[in-house]
């Protein structure tokens, strides 16, 4: 199976990379357009900062690339938060996949710091990327911004209030935590990427 | 609900892992990358590994080893130690690091956070402070504790938090390998000031050490190294004992 991984002027791109290597599979790192287009399977990893990262994808085109790919698509933290319509991070224009936006956290408690950084449990997890064994379990975040749940919800977690940890709309599923960096429990989500979506 | 998390840390010299007490009498305890990856099959939450070589040939070194720990890691780790500026970060991110640690380079050079933030994200800055308590004050040291500064603990870690860094990693010098227990009061009181995560550090000795860390401490994380670099707590048994104490552990 051909998979790619978008390279653009974000970081952890070489986490996302080792994690599937240590699942036994090579990704292709890659920002040709012709490439992603041509893989079975594509990731869009991404830490950084949207409104910069949205500037990257316009100026090389990538931003109309990714909305119009037609197999499985995995986008990762600042990837899924790109795949929305409007990050509050830099009042960014994003790709629109996912119709709804991204704010930023307010904390309501001051036990509630912002970054939402660590291990944090998903509940209500649906589509094939995920499977029943995976309900409940911990996985890690690193993020000040979240997207509310929605219809294409398709993992929650609690932080300041019940977000979307996952969402799924029709070929793209995305998450808010870094499955390359959640242990077991993440690499079983990247596998049920590979074998089950 | 969001776990606290137990950080074991991994002080590297030449390639290998060391562990003094009191900052001196350095022990080895063996090869990082094979402790790293025992340590997060047991259930350890994030590992930081301090760069403590000095030549520019051993950092050099250093960097093949945090392409190694990245290969073979599958949870977040941190790195400090010798980042002088921000070629140093953009190298060691490139290497695989999640996030560095910087502590002497921010005393001397602030921005060099607010830098790391716009660069990379604050949730890549966390700022390290070694302090000692002396005097009625907590005095911030740099050099891996061999220097005073005019820096005082509460101040800085507030600055740190406004130029941008994403966590205070908070050791305390008079704690650090005595084994009695994290500085809980001055935890307490950085916890409450602050609006970013504490990782604690210094002191742990006994699984009570860590229950009050987060109880009375108020730290989001506590990270320890000889304790578990020799045996003396399994991360397994310290969870298990964390959770029959109501602390929320992964």
């Amino acid at each position: 199976m051909n998979i790619v991984i978008i390279k653009y002027n974000a970081g952890n791109i070489f986490s996302v990379e080792h994690a599937f290597k240590r699942l036994g599979i090579e990704a292709l790192v890659t920002g040709d357009k012709e490439l992603i287009q041509k893989a079975d399977k594509v990731i869009f990893p991404g830490v950084g900062e949207a409104s910069s990262t949205m500037k990257y994808l316009q100026s090389t085109g990538l931003d109309k690339v990714i909305p119009n790919l037609t197999q499985p698509v995995l986008g990762i933290c600042l990837g899924m938060q790109l795949m929305c319509t409007h990050s509050e991070e830099g009042n960014a224009g994003c790709l629109g996949i996912f119709p709804t936006e991204v704010k930023r956290f307010i904390a309501q408690k001051h036990e509630e710091k912002v970054p939402h950084m660590g291990w944090n449990n998903i509940y209500e997890v649906k589509t094939p990327l995920f499977d029943s064994r995976l309900e409940n379990q911990f996985v890690y975040f690193v993020h000040s911004y979240y997207v509310a749940l929605c219809e294409h919800t398709a993992a929650t977690t609690n932080y300041i209030q019940p977000f979307s940890a996952a969402l799924h709309k029709d070929n793209f599923y995305a998450t808010q935590f870094h499955p390359e960096k959640s242990g077991d429990i993440g690499e079983r989500i990247l596998k049920n990427f590979i074998e089950n979506c | 609900m969001l776990a606290k998390r137990i950080i074991p840390c991994l002080d590297v010299k030449d390639g290998k892992t060391v562990k003094g007490t009191n900052f001196v009498n350095l022990r080895e305890a063996g090869d990082p990358v094979e402790l790293g990856v025992r340590y997060s099959q047991q259930g350890a939450d994030e590992l930081v590994f301090l760069d403590i070589t000095a030549s520019h040939e051993e950092r050099k070194t250093f960097t093949e080893l945090v392409k190694r720990i990245a290969t073979n890691i599958n949870i977040p780790f941190t790195i400090g130690g010798g980042i002088n500026e921000l070629a140093d970060v953009d190298r060691l991110l490139n290497a695989g690091a999640d996030k560095v640690s910087v502590n002497s380079t921010a005393i001397r050079n602030p921005q060099i956070i607010t830098e790391i933030a716009k660069n990379f994200g604050s949730q890549v800055c966390v700022c390290a402070i070694d302090a000692n308590f002396e005097n009625g004050v907590w005095s911030c040291y740099t050099s891996g504790g061999r220097n005073k500064t005019d820096k005082e603990l509460f101040r800085w870690a507030k600055e740190a938090e406004n130029l941008g860094a994403g966590e205070i990693l908070f050791t305390s010098m008079n704690h650090d390998g005595v084994k009695t227990g994290y500085a809980n009061e001055a935890l307490c009181k950085l916890s409450e000031m602050l609006s970013i995560p504490i990782i604690a550090s210094g002191g742990a000795g006994k699984m009570e050490h860590f229950r009050d860390v987060f109880t009375q401490g108020k730290a989001d994380a506590a990270l320890a190294a000889s304790v578990f670099h020799f045996g003396e707590i399994a991360i397994k048994d310290l969870k298990d004992y964390l959770k029959r104490e109501n602390v929320n552990v992964r």
